[in-house]
């Protein structure tokens, strides 16, 4: 069990959010600006925010105790990828791993994640989306209690997101996972738990209008939303924007 | 000739890693500490530890000389210990070197842990690694570009010294006398010869410096993490 009461100021924004979460995977979306980041940096304990952030058992801050990063049984995906550039694959696991007090499962993870082949690889020679299953691994070996994942996906082509969102689900499996995302077609595909922000606030589910869409992006969004890749003949592959 | 070769290769060699273990916390903290309302504190610093690239170095060397003379107050406190003076000997050569190098070891290990940015040491964070850890076994491997340009440019940028050494090393033939003295020496006794070869020797030893740089730079990566122009 999760539970969260965080609030607070970090530059322009005021902050104050309170939920709790279970097993599996729950979702973050809003507009960007709308603080999803910063929230799971203050759940991480890499921003300070005041208030009570517990996980498990564990209380990781309350009042004036506040448990630093790396006491935490966090583990964290940055949306970009940030494997360590002087290390190999294998070396980016084998420090997440070393750290880990009570042990994982190196071989049961390496295989979820389907990595076993970039083990030697250098980690400049792995594409965005290898990137992203290898980080996603060595955040697994640290041991979290929760995962947290900002935007995993938002630098992959379309390809290597359709790969990696069952990954995803699997992962989720196996430890509580908060994921920020603005993208509601593969939120929707995780889960159905959503929490949305809007000016650092909880906000209700944001209602969905069609509005200035051609039909051509509407049938290009639900062509998507079935999982399809959508090759359009005319404007010379102006693909509707995945990225959006 | 010989003796000033042996004295300036050890005087380097000995102020090198002595270099950089004091330019890592000074270069950590301008990259990393010393935000918010503690800036001006960093630019207070900064400009200090810089001031050896403006400062003439016989002013250098004429302060150092005066701290390390047996009035000042500085060797006052080390006399219970039996140091009168550190003027005119090897030692107060390598201190006089560390102060006249210090920018060339600060820069180069300040851009480099400025250039990796917060976030591995973040990722190291949320991977269970102490910020001491993290330091160890993060920052300075990631820095290691920005060490091997500051050991280069302080041996080399030793190597060459000669006003600051001139003032506080007199020239004792043996003990303080280097090879850039030696050259002004030989030259002053119309010993061309010998000029010619510590000059040529020298100018070949800074060449090949400056390629090793260059190379491991690009071998490093593309930014450079060197002395920015």
């Amino acid at each position: 069990m999760i539970s969260i009461d965080l609030s607070g100021e970090i530059g322009d924004l005021d902050l104050s959010v309170a939920f709790e979460a279970g097993a599996g995977l729950t979702a973050i979306m809003g507009p960007s600006g709308s603080g999803k980041t910063t929230l799971l940096r203050a759940i991480a304990g890499l921003e300070r925010l005041s208030g009570r952030v517990q996980v498990g058992d564990a209380v990781w801050q309350e009042g004036q105790s506040f448990v630093p990063v790396h006491k935490r049984a966090v583990g964290y995906v940055f949306q970009e990828p940030s494997l360590f550039s002087h290390l190999s694959v294998e070396g980016n696991l084998a420090f997440a791993l070393k750290r880990n007090l009570k042990g994982a499962d190196r071989a049961a993870i390496i295989d979820l994640l389907r990595i076993g082949a970039l083990l030697p690889r250098n980690v400049a020679r792995l594409s965005g989306g290898e990137r992203q299953r290898v980080a996603m691994a060595r955040a697994l070996l640290s041991g979290p209690e929760l995962l947290l994942m900002d935007e995993p996906l938002s630098s992959l082509d379309q390809a290597a997101r359709a790969e990696i969102l069952p990954l995803i689900r699997d992962v989720a499996a196996r430890v509580p996972v908060l994921y920020v995302s603005h993208d509601p077609l593969e939120v929707a595909r995780l889960t159905e738990r959503v929490i949305y922000m809007e000016n650092g606030q909880l906000s209700g589910r944001p209602a969905v209008t069609l509005d200035g869409l051609s039909q051509a992006e509407i049938e290009a969004l639900a062509m998507k939303a079935l999982g399809y890749e959508i090759a359009r003949p005319s404007a010379a592959n102006s693909r509707l924007s995945s990225d959006g | 000739m010989w003796d000033a070769i042996r004295v300036t290769i050890l005087l380097a060699a000995v102020t090198t890693p002595l270099m950089l273990a004091l330019a890592t916390p000074v270069g950590w903290w301008l990259a990393k500490g010393g935000k918010g309302s503690a800036g001006w504190l960093r630019d207070m610093v900064a400009a200090v530890v810089a001031l050896p690239i403006v400062l003439p170095p016989t002013v250098l060397g004429f302060y150092l000389l005066i701290a390390m003379g047996p009035n000042s107050p500085l060797m006052g406190l080390l006399q219970p210990f039996g140091v009168r003076t550190l003027a005119f000997t090897f030692t107060g050569l390598v201190i006089g070197s560390l102060v006249y190098s210090l920018p060339f070891a600060v820069q180069p290990i300040r851009n480099a842990f400025e250039s990796m940015g917060p976030r591995p040491l973040e990722v190291a964070a949320t991977l269970r690694a102490s910020p001491w850890d993290a330091f160890w076994s993060v920052a300075l491997p990631q820095a290691r570009r920005g060490y091997v340009t500051a050991a280069l440019l302080v041996f080399a940028h030793t190597i060459g010294e000669f006003g600051v050494v001139l003032m506080i090393g007199g020239s004792i033939p043996g003990q303080t006398e280097v090879v850039s003295i030696r050259i002004f020496q030989a030259v002053e006794q119309l010993n061309f010869a010998e000029a010619h070869l510590i000059s040529g020797g020298l100018l070949a030893f800074s060449f090949v410096a400056l390629i090793v740089m260059l190379v491991v730079d690009r071998r490093f990566g593309a930014r450079s993490a060197g002395i920015r122009p």
